[in-house]
This record gives C-alpha cells, structure tokens and sequence, in this order.
C-alpha cells in the first residue's frame, strides 16, 4: 500500500485511473442529466466510492474510508430518505422554464472547465513527492497527530458547526404540537357533528380495473373521487385518473350491445308520440 | 417734546383703526373724528414747529426712540423718529394741506354712503406719509413708503364699482412695485455697504465709499423717486390715477405723496453729491418729465388729468432742483410746499368746478362759469396765478429759483440745456394753464343736457368746501413771498440740505425776464387759441403731436408694445426652453433610467439559479483574469 | 501516469456539478450536484497532499467533509419544510424568495 502511494506512478493505478475515471465521468453526467431522483442519487453514489478508490491510490486511506461510510453510507442515504419522503416516483421535466438559463449555464461550465485544465496545465507541478515520508508512522496517526495540534481549533470550531447544524435542521424540521392530540373517541364525535362522511373514508380503487392506493376509486356516476386516495399522494400528485379509461369503456360496451341487439333508430319505426319520449329517455340516459 | 413726535403719527392711525374696525356704528360721526384727528395731528405739528423755532439752529433735531423693532445681530431695524427742519416742513404741508382737504372732503363726500371708509383711508395716508418722512431710517422710511402705497390704492379704487376706476388702482398700485423694487434694493445696497440704513449713518458714511457703489444706490434711489413721484419712465399710472375722489387726487396726486420721491432724494443728498453721474441722471430725468408733463397738459380735456400733467410737469421740475445738488435742494423743496398750496388749490377748485356740473369732468362742456361760481373761480384764478409763475405770487419765486439754478448747472452747454429746458417749460406751462382756464370760466357756456335729459345747474359749492380753498388761495399767493423774505426758506432748511448759492451763466434779472416774457408768450399764445375763437364741444383731428399727447404721448402703448409683449414672448420662449430643453433633460433622464431599470429588473426574477449563473460566470471571467494576469 | 490527472479529473467533476446546479430545478438534485463540486474539490486536495508530501491537504478535504455533513443536514431540513408548505421541492417555486 505504501508503495502505491510513491512518486512514480504504476502502470496498474494508471490503468485504475483511467478505467474508473471514465466510470466517475459518467456518473457525474448520470447525476445531473437523469430524469428521476433515484438515478441521480445513485449514479452520484457510484461517483463517490470511485472518488473513494481514488482516495486510497493517493495514499489518503482514512479519508477513503470516511468518504465511503461517511459520505455514500450515510450521506447519500440521506438524501435518499428525503428523496422518498418527497416522492419517489416524481420525475422533473427537463424542459428549462427560465429563458436562455440552459445556453447560458452551458457556456458558463463548458468555459470555466476550460479554464481550469488551462490554469492546472500552465502550473508547473510535474513532480509530486510523494506521500511514503508522511505516511510512514500510518496515516491515520499523521492525521491525528495534526488535527490535535496544528488544526485543533478548526477541529472544535467544526465540531461546533455540526452540533448548530444538528439543532438547525430540527429547529427547521420540527414543529411543536401546541394542542392535546385528539383522540378516537373525538374525532368521531367531530364526523358525527359535521355529518359528513359518517363511516370510513372509502377505499381507493374501488369499481376500478386497477386495484391500487394511488387511483382514486369511482363514484357511481363514474367520476374519480380524491377522498379514496391518502393524503400524501395526493399532496404529491401522484393520482392516476383512470375515470376517462372508464366512461370510454362504457362507452364503446354500450355501443357493442347496441350493435348486437340490432336496436338503431331507422330499424323501429314507432308512432311519432311514443318515439319523441323514447327518443329523450333514451337521450338522457345514454351518456351514462 | 421729543416724545410728542410718536403723537403725530398716532392721532390719524388711531382715526382709521377706529374708522375702519368701528363699523356702521360711526357711519354718522366717522367724518368728523377722522377730521378732528387730523386736526390734531396739525395742531401737534404746530406746537413742535413753534418749539422747533425756539430753539437755536444747531438744536433743532429732534429724536425719538420708540422700540426696536427687529435687533437681530448686526441687523438693527429701530422705530425711531427724527424730527429737523426738512421733515418739519414737509410735517406742516401734509398736516395742514391734509386736514383742509379733510374739511373738504366732508362736504365733496357728503352723499357717498361709504364715507366713513374714505375719511379712514385719509387717516391712514396721513399716518403713512408722516411715518415717511419723519422715519429716522430708511427700512421705517420704505413702512411709510409702502403705507402710502397702500392708501394711494384704496383711495384711487375708492369707486371700485367703476371698472375704470379699480383698474387705474391696480395700474398705480404694479407701476408703484417697479419702483419699490428700486427703493428696497437700495435699502439693501446700504446695508451691505454701510451696515446700517439708518440716516445719520448712511449719510455719514458715505465719504469713505467708492463712487460706483453709492452711483448704484443712488440710481436705485431714484427709480423709486420715479415710480413714487410719477416721472419718466414709471409715470404712465398718475393720468389714470385720476379715477379716484378728487380730494384724493389734490391730496395724494398732487400736493403730498407724489413729492416722496423728491424727499427721497432731497433726505439722501449726501449719497446724490458723492455720485455725480447718478445726480445727473436725476437731473436728465426731471428735465424730460417736466417737458412730458407739459406736453401732455396741454392736449387733455379732461380738467383733472390736465391737472394731473401739470402736476408731473411740476413735480419735473423739483426732481431736476433736487438733482442740481446744494444748489438745488432747498428750492426743490420750496417749489414742493408752494407747489403743494396751490396744486391742492387747483384740484379743489376743479372738484369744485364738478361738483356743481353733476361730475362732468370735459373741458369742452363747461365755459363761462365764473359767473356761477365766483368764489371757486377767484381761488382757482389765484392757483393758476401761482402756478404759471406771476411775478409777485407763490409759484414765481419758487420756479424761478430753479430755472436759476438750472441755468447753473455748470458753465458749459449743460447749464445752457437744462436752464433752457426749465424756461420752456415755464412757457407750456403757461399756455396749459391759461388754456384750462379759459375753457372753465371764460366764453360761452358749453354744456347740454345729458342722456337722461339733465341739465346741470352750476353752483358755488358749500362752506365746508369753500374754506379750504381760500386758505389754500391764500397759501398760492404768499407762501412764496414769504419764503423769499430775507431767504428764510433757506435759511430754514441750510443745516439739513446745506445751500451754495447758483451761478447761472446769465445774469439772474435777465434770467426772471426772461422767465416774465416766456409765460407772457406761453399764456398768450393760448389766448389766441382758446380765448379768441370759439372752442369745439367735439374736439378737432388735431396735429399728430396732439393726437399723442391726448394719449399720454404714447405711454401706456409704449408699456403695452415693450413690457406686456416683450414679457409675454420672453415667458412664452422660456416655457418653450423649460418644456423642451429642461423638461426634456429631466424626462429624458428619467426615462433612460427607468428603461434602463426595466432591463435590469428581469435579471431580478427570484430565481435562484439565474442568481447561481451570474455568480459562476462571475468567478470565471474572476479565473479568467487572474490566469491572464499571470499570464502578461 | 502523472497524479496531475487526477486534477484534471477534479476540474471535469466540478464544473460538471456546478453545470448541474444551474440547469436542474428539483432542490434534491441541485444538492447532490454541490455535493459533487465538494468531492471534486476533495479529489484535489488529496492530489495536492500527495504531489507535496504533507498531509494538510487531506486535512482540509477531511474538514470539508464535516462542513459538508454539517451543509446537507440543513440543506436537507430546508427541503423538507418547503416541501411541506408548497407541496414542490422545485427551486424555481421559491421565486418569491419566501416560504
């Protein structure tokens, strides 16, 4: 390991760089330009414990090791917890709302990409030490042995930021009850009072080809009603409306049996009275 | 006595605050306080002049410190009087000549209903005027200034239900502003040049100063005397002013307020010697308003506006003595009091003359009066008398003073000029008055009945009317004489003004003979006119010099032509620089800037990635930089 | 091979994320492209460490982690509740610039 982490370079980590190199690229790209958050979230994941591996080539083995539990274990698991809280299904178009953002946002990063591997190629920094000397009494312990002596303030001062962070996402995060929760007994009083949906709410899926939590179940007049599906899919819009699938459905049925039964207007003729109120009945009733 | 100074102006200010806030109460009475008041105030006056004569020639001013009215720093404004022999003069002329017109004026206003408005207006001249001239600075002096300003308005737009008359008011009252604006720029010239506008140290101090800037005061100084005193340029508003009662037009117009403008320049005398250019400005400008005045004396046919060119003919001829500097001073004050007896005289006897012909005022249809108003017609005879410069009579020793001393001006063609200038006028003069005369009270009766079938009925006006124009008859004829005696006049005023006796460029008797000859000519030639020959009820085509001087010799055209329009194409040419060029650099400016913002604002549209791409392509070209730095 | 590669490598990674950051609307996305720019910039810093023989670099990648750690905790509070108020975890609904 030691070795790995000398002046020269090896031919093995030359080929690991430019294999995993590539791989990181990618998931970069993957991270920015994938539609759904998942992907995004695990292309960025797959990035990381590359960048880790390359950590360890360097001869940074405890930061390595942080990024993978720290950063693509809790990290990004992080992210993934929220990403499920806000849904995990929503995907965002790509389309960009704001004039010119997307040009402008490209030439921004395509330029100061080229600046940058500019700036880096015209710095003379062909030579590299070498971390064997520094890492000779381990790693870990060279780490250590500054963060508690030359960097111990930036140490506390970090340690501190994290515990105000830790409090500042709660602070944000939750909010207090100012009220007794209120119990079975008086919410049922309450539905008793308002006399609206005395019984359960109904359940989703209900006269629907689909039986799942995410469509809304069909009243009898065939229109889909929101109050079947739970609360949080609905605050995410995640509802699939089948009612039209439905009406059409009746529809082309209905237009079938007629067909079978023979039953058009030119084929009985009837006296024009009893007609006139066939005709309207029939109108009235059809569209249903 | 000193304390008694304050009292003069009190008596008539009381009289009109009472008449004025006392209400329809004093209707029946308001004439007699306001009379009696200012009889008071005469009666005051006397008391002071006859202690003033007590007393030894260096102890003859008096001062009186009343309060001080705005001390603030350096800036201090007292109500303090002074009381010496040019302001005792001029206290005497307005008391008396002010309360006969008082008693005049009870009978000339006796059936107008607002009559007890009219005797607190009189009140509150007098007090202004006194106030003017026994102010001991010149900030008070500008109080009494504006004061009579103030009466002069109310009084000539007395019959304000006259749209003539209201009009003329106004006129006078705009005309009167320009030279205001004269007198206060002046008042401040001297304070930022003296630091005090109180008389003794202005007067003081103007040995140590530069010429030019006691030439600015002293040219302001006179636009006021010119806006106050009707002369030229600002006399087109006395013609006019001539809509008021004509106890107002005796009283104000012609024998007190008009001759502010003389003390004005009289009372700052020592700035006029210090500054010879703007003395001979003052002189340049009473020599061509005597001859203006005159001129147009000559072609009006309404008797009082005849007058009224009379007057600023006169009051011509005391602004040029009072230009001619110690020489001058003492007879431009003389002329002022003789002129002042018999102008009141003349304008009496014409109030009087139309009082009995239902306030006809047309020359054209009086004639042969004298038979039905003896009394009117022997004091105004007297007045003309005076006024043309009779040998032995008010006005000849007075007017023949000053073209004395016109004739002094220098030795050179000035002299010549302006001593000519004077003797011409005495000759107009002359055929003016004698033209007005005739027409009144000689020939064939003129009038005819009017619209409505009235004849009028010529008669001798009432006692109280009557009175007053005696006393001043006998005022016309001695006064002058009197002065004369031993020089007493200038004697009188000598510690004031000072005096240094003329030096024509002719021989004094040849210069009187002169003078005798001149207005023998003057009244001659309108003897043959007038006297010989029938005169016209309609007035004739008449020359073009006539037809100019019936219209004030083009004055108000003039005005009209050069002030209104030229004003109204500068203001018109101004809004058209302030729509276009400032409103435009102002609107357009703003324009561009809220273009500008409304450009700028879409970059603010609160989305944060928009924010996210100026700040990344922000720290590129940062990058950009910095690598091209290095890179040079 | 020379370790400037990997340098290079950082500099692609980091303005793809930054790329990523100005053209994705979900907030969780634009999140994991800053915790992309910060592994890039990790990436260099142990880079650096290696070419100069000291251990600072990983140091200051180390502390990074931590002010990352500390940055998506927040971040992600900050998601959550304007989610819970908008129902959208999409940045450009914010563009009042208040919840």
């Amino acid at each position: 390991m030691t070795a790995l982490a000398a002046y020269t370079t090896s031919s093995g980590e030359a080929f690991q760089f430019w294999v995993l190199g590539t791989i990181a690229v990618l998931g970069a790209l993957g991270t920015v330009f994938m539609k759904k958050t998942v992907h995004s979230a695990l292309c960025l994941a797959g990035t990381m414990i590359i960048l880790a591996v390359f950590y360890l080539a360097n001869g940074a083995y405890f930061l390595g090791i942080v990024q993978i539990v720290v950063y693509t274990g809790a990290i990004m698991m992080l992210f993934l917890f929220v990403v499920m809280l806000v849904g995990v299904t929503a995907a965002d178009s790509l389309k960009e709302t704001i004039k010119g953002q997307r040009w402008m946002a490209a030439l921004c990063g395509l330029g100061f990409a080229v600046l940058l591997v500019g700036g880096i190629g015209n710095a003379s920094l062909s030579e590299a030490t070498g971390l064997a000397q520094a890492n000779a009494g381990g790693n870990v312990e060279g780490l250590a042995s500054l963060i508690f002596t030359k960097y111990v303030f930036a140490f506390e001062i970090t340690g501190a930021l994290l515990i105000t962070a830790a409090v500042g996402a709660m602070v944000l995060t939750h909010r207090e009850r100012t009220e007794r929760a209120r119990t079975q007994r008086e919410l049922a009083e309450q539905r008793v009072r308002e006399g609206k949906h005395l019984p359960p709410l109904p359940a989703p899926g209900v006269y629907a080809r689909h039986n799942a939590v995410d469509i809304a179940g069909l009243l009898p007049d065939g229109t889909p009603s929101e109050l079947t599906v739970m609360q949080t899919l609905r605050d995410r819009g995640q509802i699939r409306d089948v009612s039209d699938e439905a009406l059409d459905d009746l529809r082309a049925l209905e237009q079938r049996s007629e067909e079978r039964l023979g039953r058009d207007e030119a084929g009985f003729p009837r006296s024009a009275a009893t007609a006139a109120g066939a005709g309207e009945s029939g109108k009235t009733e059809g569209p249903k | 006595m000193e304390n008694l100074i304050a009292l003069l102006v009190a008596a008539p200010l009381l009289g009109a605050a009472v008449l004025l806030c006392g209400g329809r109460r004093l209707d029946r009475v308001g004439h007699v306080i306001g009379t009696a008041l200012a009889f008071a105030s005469f009666g005051i006056a006397v008391g002071l002049f006859v202690d003033m004569l007590g007393r030894s020639t260096e102890d003859r001013s008096l001062h009186q410190h009343l309060f001080s009215w705005i001390p603030v720093g350096g800036f201090q404004a007292d109500i303090a009087f002074q009381l010496d022999q040019l302001s005792m003069t001029f206290v005497l002329l307005i008391t008396g000549v002010g309360s006969l017109i008082h008693v005049y004026s009870m009978g000339y206003m006796e059936h107008d209903e607002r009559r007890r408005r009219f005797f607190a207006y009189l009140n509150l001249f007098l007090a202004a005027m006194l106030i003017l001239v026994i102010a001991d600075n010149y900030l008070l002096l500008y109080v009494g200034w504006e004061g009579v300003g103030l009466a002069s308005y109310l009084l000539i737009g007395f019959w304000q239900h006259k749209p003539s008359a209201a009009t003329a008011a106004k006129k006078a009252f705009l005309v009167n502003r320009v030279g205001d604006i004269g007198l206060s720029i002046a008042i401040m010239l001297m304070f930022t040049t003296f630091g005090t506008f109180a008389f003794g140290g202005v007067l003081e101090a103007t040995g140590e100063t530069g010429e030019g800037k006691l030439t600015a005061i002293g040219l302001m100084l006179l636009l006021a005397a010119c806006g106050k005193s009707a002369q030229v340029p600002l006399q087109s508003w006395l013609g006019d002013a001539m809509e008021g009662p004509t106890p107002v037009s005796a009283l104000i117009h012609a024998a007190t307020m008009v001759t502010a403008g003389v003390y004005l320049i009289v009372r700052s005398g020592t700035i006029f010697n210090a500054a010879p250019d703007a003395q001979l400005a003052v002189v340049i400008v009473g020599a061509v308003t005597l001859l203006f005045g005159a001129i147009v004396g000559c072609a009006k046919d309404d008797i009082k506006k005849a007058l009224a060119g009379s007057t600023m003919s006169q009051i011509g001829y005391m602004i040029m003595a009072a230009g001619l500097g110690p020489i001058g001073y003492a007879f431009a004050i003389m002329h002022l009091v003789t002129h002042g007896f018999f102008k009141a005289g003349l304008f009496l006897g014409a109030g009087s003359v139309m009082h009995g012909m239902n306030d006809e005022v047309d020359m054209r249809k009086y004639g042969g009066l004298r038979k039905y108003m003896p009394v009117t017609f022997v004091t105004f005879g007297l007045g003309y008398l005076a006024i043309i410069g009779f040998p032995g009579l008010s006005g000849f020793w007075s007017k023949d003073k000053i073209i004395e001393a016109a004739f002094a001006y220098d030795d050179g063609i000035r002299g010549w000029i302006f001593g000519g200038v004077a003797l011409l006028g005495a000759g107009i003069t002359a055929f003016y008055m004698t033209r007005v005369m005739i027409m009144t009270f000689f020939g064939e009766k003129r009038w005819q009945p009017d619209a409505a079938g009235n004849e009028p009925h010529p008669h001798e006006s009432p006692k109280s009317m009557t009175i007053p124009m005696i006393v001043l008859a006998f005022g016309s004829v001695f006064a002058g004489g009197l002065f004369s005696l031993n020089e007493a006049f200038v004697k009188w005023l000598e510690p004031v003004t000072e005096f240094h006796h003329p030096h024509p460029v002719i021989s004094v008797p040849a210069i009187t003979a002169s003078t005798v000859v001149v207005l023998l000519l003057g009244a001659g030639l309108a003897y043959l006119q007038y006297g010989r020959r029938p005169v016209p009820v309609t007035p004739p085509k008449g020359s073009l010099l006539t037809r100019a001087a019936r219209r004030d010799l083009l004055q108000d055209d003039f005005n009209h032509v050069v002030l209104v329009r030229g004003g109204e194409h500068l203001t018109r040419s101004l809004v058209y620089v302030d729509h276009s060029l400032v409103d435009g650099v102002v609107n357009g400016t703003a324009a561009g800037f809220g273009g500008l913002s409304g450009r700028l604002r879409r970059l603010q549209n609160g989305f944060a990635r928009s924010y996210a791409v100026s700040m990344f392509g922000g720290t590129a070209i940062l990058i950009a930089a910095t690598l091209l730095m290095r890179a040079v | 091979m020379n370790p400037v590669n990997y340098l290079y490598l950082a500099a692609l990674l980091f303005s793809i994320g930054a790329t990523g950051v100005l053209i994705r609307r979900n907030a969780i996305v634009l999140f994991m492209c800053v915790e992309l720019m910060l592994n890039a910039c990790n990436l260099a810093l142990v880079a650096f460490s290696r070419m100069h023989g000291n251990l600072d670099g990983q140091i200051i990648a180390f502390f990074t982690m931590v002010v990352a750690a500390a940055e998506v905790v927040v971040g992600l509070a900050i998601i959550v509740s304007l989610f819970r108020s908008r129902h959208s975890a999409s940045v450009d609904d914010a563009s009042l610039m208040k919840l």
